[in-house]
């Protein structure tokens, strides 16, 4: 049989993976290497599995995600630093048969807006939150966040967080599970191809349990930012694994009984 | 027994170099070019194409999208 060559392969009807046809052309604005875009590539490939594309809408936050709606096609509402889950309630209590998530990083969501994070999923508000968690502010510069890891070095903690100054570490998703309103919480990561997998089998199941209005599903995902850790992405990454992951395990957190 | 080839496609214009297809392919097929394209960094490449076996893992974790992998069965 003869050589098969590299153009023999490369023929549409032997694809294998493609971006999804959600993402626009628009380059991405985030650093190297950063889980950001592994994100939302999975969220653009779920939205477009499912078929969800003309009956979505997604609420961007603040923080380096803000101009989400440049990337993905799908409808968009910019919300007030923290609010996200606020504005996701009015829409979702409007307009009921629409699918919305919110897309939040962790100055978002656990700092500034947590008290909209914990009423949301308290009122059992039928909407998926995506919580990034990299434990720093990325976008204003890596100062600390309250999901900073004790000890971490950040712009405003040069000689590591002090635990008996700052406090600890909040693990959001483990405070949302004990609320009655959550339906499930899970912790994922996006650094390897594993755990992006994981990552969207979760999202799936985020999908429809919306559709099956179970209440509010809550999905962080641990992720690196090499620019605030002052790191290169596959070095960010293999600290990840053994900073972050010991203190945010991954995993089912909260799962509903079938 | 049946092999399974595979072939990757990087969009080198849209590549910013992080490496983290490079250290996530089973089968070293990728690799840094020590070239640069039009913004500054050195893409990623197929250095080893005979090696790669389509599992489309450099592509699933590439923050930027922009790997398109195929695979065909030979024998």
């Amino acid at each position: 049989m003869a050589e098969i060559t590299f153009n023999d392969i490369i023929k549409p009807e032997n694809l294998a993976y493609k971006r999804s046809k959600l993402m626009t052309d628009n380059v991405m604005h985030y650093c190297p290497g950063c889980g950001h875009g592994t994100a939302h590539q999975v969220l653009a490939e779920v939205l477009e599995e499912e078929n969800l594309q003309e009956r979505t809408v997604g609420i961007t936050p603040v923080g380096c995600s803000v101009l989400m709606y440049n990337y993905i096609d799908v409808d968009f509402q910019e919300a007030a630093h923290g609010r996200a889950p606020a504005l996701a309630t009015a829409v979702k209590r409007l307009m009921p048969e629409k699918f919305v998530f919110t897309y939040q990083g962790d100055g978002d969501l656990a700092a500034i807006g947590t008290a909209e994070t914990i009423h949301t999923c308290n009122r059992g508000e039928n909407i998926l939150i995506i919580f990034i968690n990299n434990g720093i502010y990325g976008m204003t510069g890596g100062q600390m966040a309250p999901t900073t890891l004790p000890g971490m070095k950040s712009s405003t903690s040069p000689y590591g967080r002090d635990v008996s100054m700052m406090g600890s570490p909040i693990k959001m998703a483990d405070i949302v599970a004990m609320l009655p309103g959550t339906c499930y919480v899970t912790r994922h990561s996006v650094n390897t191809a594993g755990g992006v997998r994981k990552f969207k089998r979760a999202l799936k199941k985020a999908v429809q349990y919306q559709n099956e209005n179970r209440g509010t599903c809550f999905i962080e995902v641990v992720s690196n930012c090499p620019s605030g850790w002052k790191m290169t992405p596959v070095e960010s990454n293999k600290w990840l694994e053994e900073n972050m992951f010991p203190y945010y395990p991954l995993g089912d957190i909260k799962v509903p009984a079938e | 027994m049946a092999k399974i080839k595979g072939a990757v496609v990087v969009d080198r214009e849209r590549c910013k170099g992080c490496e983290v297809c490079v250290v996530t392919c089973p089968t070293e097929t990728l690799a840094l070019a020590t070239e640069v394209n039009s913004k500054g960094y050195h893409y990623s490449y197929a250095a080893n194409p005979d090696a790669c076996i389509g599992c489309a893992n450099c592509a699933v974790v590439c923050p930027d999208g922009v790997i398109t992998v195929y695979k065909v069965k030979v024998g």
